[in-house]
């Protein structure tokens, strides 16, 4: 491992911050991490751009909207490498679940003709994203390097690769490690 | 039994009649498969199993053993395109594992866990899929078919009824069942029937049977799908 | 409607292997098949509803909705497009007021696109009701519009609007033969079943469907162990030989013309094959599409029962025969021969698994062999003349003369005969083709062969083709031709294997990605890995070249390829902008914010 400590960013966008929950649970293998690793653009470090020069960015959650697509483009911009963490940033996973249901009718259900809505209208903010009709995996919106399947991957996952990473290693991870679920 | 074949090197003995699979099978080879299971008649549609039969492809569950066939089943060029197959299969259906009741005891789950599939590399269909949780024993959720023709053969050949079918050409194919109105509750499936428990997804569930496994003591949870197979389709070509 | 299915169903034996048949008349009479019709006929023919449904599903021309009164569809081949089919659908569609792939409100007309329906030569072209259009403008459009509107019964319609052309601009060898009914029957019985046999391997004769398989061996396999050519010997056995006339290649039309003219020769040899291999029933498996040639050779069926060509102890020699036709009902994968003689059986043309090869175990599990229309052809001359006669043409690997049927960007299209090893460039000439980009040879599933390679020669061991000769302009472009025969694929793939039925359907998605302009760098590898997964793994011969039209181009114009992609690393696979069309017109919004561009 070089002395330079390496540029690690973070974000979740279609997920629910399991994978980053997930990713504490490194628990106090996390001192020996930032030992090597300096977190950039995270909502562990309230950062709210990545820097020019990230080395690996985390994503977690599928692309669900507008911001999900600027978001993702600014990371694949700054990382050299960027990793899919998790089922929803790997196949859309449960927000995917949308799919099958066109836009409008979730719109209509959510905001419109729900059971409890009141005053019914449809978010018409210019400072919200809008919805895409579809959630998308990440690798259909940007190239993406890598893949750490499991909702969520284990805490010894992102050990495992990242250790690999940092040791110069091709990541590879056992069986025990690999599971969607 | 003196005739055999070579499969990656090492001599499998064989019986007249016997496909490579079988061969395979009773020899503790493992090649990985989807549609077959040694109980039906085989079908050769997941194309899971194909190795190269002196240098052509076949697929092992229907090609018969002969003598003079140098096989290769397990090599890097058959294990990376059977990944591509498998993530073809992921992304024709919606496979959401998280939410499924038969993740950790999945085939088709366990298979991609072999090959080392980690994503699902190609463009997902998304196509609108329906469930029929009209039986009172037993659910379909049609997102998670891959056609394998499993329930339609176990249906005919072991339960002796004809529940299920395969309808509609390529892309717009589908399983259907066999009952005037098209639903399960209308036809003659019976939660025992062989047909409701052989969906190697998680297509066709058995009701309020889910997630009564703990993660950790599921099929797939330790062991991999060549060990599982192994001991439960070579003890069944035994028979 | 129950008497009616009821009595469709006796007229037909109640056998289940007619249900095609069966469909087809249901689907004339109600426009479609009414669920109450699957339920009568599962229960009279005996077979589970599942199988009726499959086959409605399966076939083109069945449908669960009803269709129009008068149900047209226009041919979608490349020679469609190619004069103007995107144009003039839309006339038509506007025409009649109704939506491409919909029905009218007033249910009397519905429009679609369908497949090639082997009328390249007098494109554009279209089925009415299952009968055959031909040289489709505008002016000929605006009068089946009337008709329509008017309600007109399809045989008060101009004839002239159903007239097919044969189109013989090259005869040789077999077009220029005219044998008399029973020439070659006599001939064979004459010289010896045996004798006629070894003549025929002598010929060289191999399969004119594109796979050129020897036939004398096919015929041989056929039979094996049983006394070949002996016909009481094999009598005891049930044989069957087939006529594979679903010549659905895009491009390919010459079996239209060798069943409109030479129908004849066609049944004869195929008698003279089932005397040879014993078989006491033939079928020809004609093409949905050439429905308008079902009634001239039934007549020419009956006319050769009169004359005891065909039926019982046929001219006295001992042996018993017929045929009997039976359409399909608009699926390419019926022409690969497994398929076919599922669909004979009544079932969705998915191919079997092989081993056991047909030969020893085909139609209902007897050995059956399946020929080409221009095999049978060819065998009834060789009869007559012997196989030194055929023998004589050709080259050393493929003997005789081969039928193609040219069209596209030529002077003369229509059918020509040239023995094999004729150069791509004399039969260029002969068309009078000029300015010429490239040709497809042997339809989609063959190869793409550009203006460098006209030296090449029609031979099994250079080009090798089931007779579809497809010639493009240099105002052509070859990546429009690549996306008609990638969709083409996507649409007629069966759907059994995953690397075909997934496979296709990805790689109409990469080819229509990269063709509109939305490639990057990495698109022509993945393009290509895709390519290779659905030839390499595919079930059958449509899979296991439905790549072909991509990777012949890409091999010879990679530059072409290339040249469409963007200069970035990535873009995406569908359209940003558009994906956010619901939610903008849902808030009320067109901000600038409210839109996504596809790349950075």
């Amino acid at each position: 491992m070089t002395n330079k400590k390496v540029k690690v960013a973070t974000v979740s966008l279609a997920g629910c911050f399991g994978c980053h929950m997930s990713f504490l649970d490194l628990d106090e293998r996390l001192v020996e991490l930032v030992e090597h690793v300096e977190f950039d653009r995270s909502p562990l470090t309230d950062i709210e751009h990545c820097s020019s020069d990230c080395d690996i960015g985390l994503i977690e959650g599928g692309v669900c909207n507008s911001e999900n697509v600027h978001v993702l483009r600014e990371f694949r911009k700054n990382c050299k490498i960027l990793v899919a963490v998790g089922a929803c940033a790997i196949n859309g996973g449960l927000p995917a679940m949308r799919n099958h249901i066109s836009l409008e009718d979730c719109l209509n259900e959510a905001y419109v003709s729900g059971v409890g809505v009141e005053n019914p209208q449809i978010p018409n903010d210019v400072e919200l994203p809008l919805l895409l009709d579809k959630v998308h995996p990440l690798h259909e919106v940007v190239k993406i390097d890598y893949f750490l399947p499991g909702c969520p991957p284990s805490a010894d996952v992102f050990w495992k690769f990242l250790t690999d990473l940092l040791a110069g290693r091709e990541p590879s991870l056992s069986y025990e490690l690999v599971h969607f679920d | 039994m003196n005739k055999s074949i070579v499969i990656d090197g090492k001599n499998i003995p064989f019986e007249d009649g016997q496909t490579i699979m079988q061969a395979a099978t009773a020899a503790g080879v493992y090649i990985p498969h989807l549609c077959h299971n040694p109980k039906f008649t085989p079908h050769g549609s997941c194309k899971l199993c194909t190795v190269k039969v002196n240098g052509r492809n076949c697929s092992a569950c229907t090609f018969p053993a002969a003598e003079g066939q140098t096989i290769t089943n397990i090599t890097q060029e058959l294990n990376d395109d059977r990944e591509k197959i498998t993530q073809m299969l992921f992304v024709e259906g919606n496979h959401f594992c998280p939410s499924c009741e038969k993740t950790g005891n999945c085939n088709l789950q366990a298979v991609a866990y072999h090959l080392g599939m980690t994503d699902n590399h190609f463009p997902h269909f998304f196509e609108n899929r329906e469930v029929d949780a009209s039986h009172p024993d037993v659910m379909i959720d049609h997102n998670r078919c891959i056609f394998c023709t499993l329930c339609v053969r176990a249906s005919q050949q072991e339960d002796g009824k004809n529940v299920f079918s395969i309808s509609g050409r390529g892309i717009e194919k589908r399983l259907v069942v066999n009952s005037e109105s098209g639903l399960l509750k209308d036809s003659d499936l019976d939660v025992n029937d062989c047909a409701a428990h052989i969906c190697p997804t998680g297509a066709i569930l058995i009701k309020r049977t889910g997630y009564k496994v703990p993660i950790g003591q599921r099929i797939y949870d330790h062991s991999h799908i060549d060990t599982i197979t192994l001991a439960a389709e070579g003890a069944s070509h035994d028979e | 409607m129950q008497q009616f299915i009821r009595q469709l169903a006796q007229e037909n034996d109640f056998q289940s292997t007619r249900l095609l048949k069966i469909l087809r008349a249901v689907q004339a009479r109600y426009f479609h098949i009414p669920k109450a019709a699957i339920e009568q006929l599962a229960l009279i023919l005996s077979i589970p509803r599942t199988q009726i449904q499959n086959v409605i599903e399966f076939y083109s021309f069945f449908h669960l909705e009803p269709r129009g009164k008068y149900d047209i569809l226009i041919s979608s081949s490349i020679t469609d497009l190619m004069v103007g089919q995107e144009e003039l659908i839309n006339y038509f569609s506007e025409k009649l007021g109704v939506k491409i792939g919909e029905v009218r409100a007033d249910g009397v007309v519905s429009l679609n696109n369908t497949s090639c329906t082997g009328m390249c030569d007098q494109s554009l072209a279209g089925l009415v009701n299952g009968y055959a259009l031909t040289n489709l403008t505008k002016s000929r459009i605006d009068e089946i519009v009337e008709n329509v509107n008017k309600q007109l019964p399809l045989e008060q319609w101009s004839s002239d609007l159903f007239t097919v052309a044969d189109n013989i601009i090259k005869p040789d060898l077999l077009l220029n033969q005219k044998p008399t009914q029973g020439e070659a029957i006599n001939a064979t019985f004459a010289r010896g079943l045996k004798e006629t046999l070894d003549e025929v391997e002598k010929s060289g004769l191999r399969g004119r469907g594109g796979a050129g398989y020897t036939t004398a061996w096919k015929w041989k396999f056929c039979s094996e162990d049983e006394g070949i050519c002996d016909i009481e010997a094999q009598r005891q056995k049930q044989r069957y030989i087939i006529c594979n006339a679903d010549e659905g290649e895009p491009g390919t039309f010459k079996d239209r013309v060798l069943l409109n003219s030479y129908a004849d020769s066609v049944f004869e040899g195929m008698t003279v094959a089932a005397a040879i291999i014993g078989a006491t029933q033939g079928f020809i498996y004609l093409r949905g599409e050439y429905l308008h040639l079902y009634e001239k050779l039934e007549a020419i069926l009956a006319v050769r029962r009169n004359a005891n060509l065909l039926g019982k102890n046929i001219l006295q020699h001992g042996f018993d025969f017929d045929i009997e036709i039976c359409l399909g009902a608009g699926a390419y994968i019926c022409g690969e021969e497994s398929a076919l003689i599922e669909s004979l059986e009544g079932k969705a043309g998915i191919p079997r698994n092989r081993p056991p090869y047909p030969v020893t175990s085909g139609y209902l599990g007897k050995p059956t062999s399946v020929n080409n229309v221009e095999t049978f052809l060819a065998a009834a001359n060789i009869a007559i003349h012997g196989g030194d006669w055929f023998a004589n043409l050709g080259t050393a690997k493929s003997k005789g003369t081969k039928v193609l049927s040219i069209s596209g960007d030529c002077a003369k299209a229509g059918i020509y005969e040239y023995p094999f090893g004729t150069t791509i460039q004399t039969v260029l000439d002969d068309c009078g083709a000029t300015d010429v980009l490239g040709v497809q040879v042997g339809g989609p599933s063959g190869t793409f062969i550009s203006n460098d390679e006209f030296e090449r020669k029609l031979a099994f061991e250079d080009l090798a083709t089931g007779g579809s000769f497809i010639v493009f302009n240099n105002s052509r472009s070859i990546l429009d031709v690549v996306h008609n025969f990638s969709h083409f694929f996507a649409h007629e793939s069966c759907g059994f294997c995953t690397p075909c039925r997934v496979g296709t359907s990805l790689l109409k998605k990469q080819v229509d990605k990269i063709v509109e302009g939305h490639g990057s760098a990495g698109d022509i590898v993945a393009l290509e890995e895709l390519c290779q997964l659905i030839k390499n793994y595919s079930h059958c011969g449509l899979g296991q070249t439905a790549a072909n039209p991509v990777l012949t181009t890409l091999e010879r114009y990679p530059e072409l390829y290339q040249n469409m992609l963007k200069k970035i690393s990535y873009e995406p696979g569908f359209d940003l902008d558009k994906s956010l069309e619901t939610a903008r017109r849902m808030a009320h919004r067109d901000d600038a914010a409210a839109h996504l561009a596809q790349v950075e």
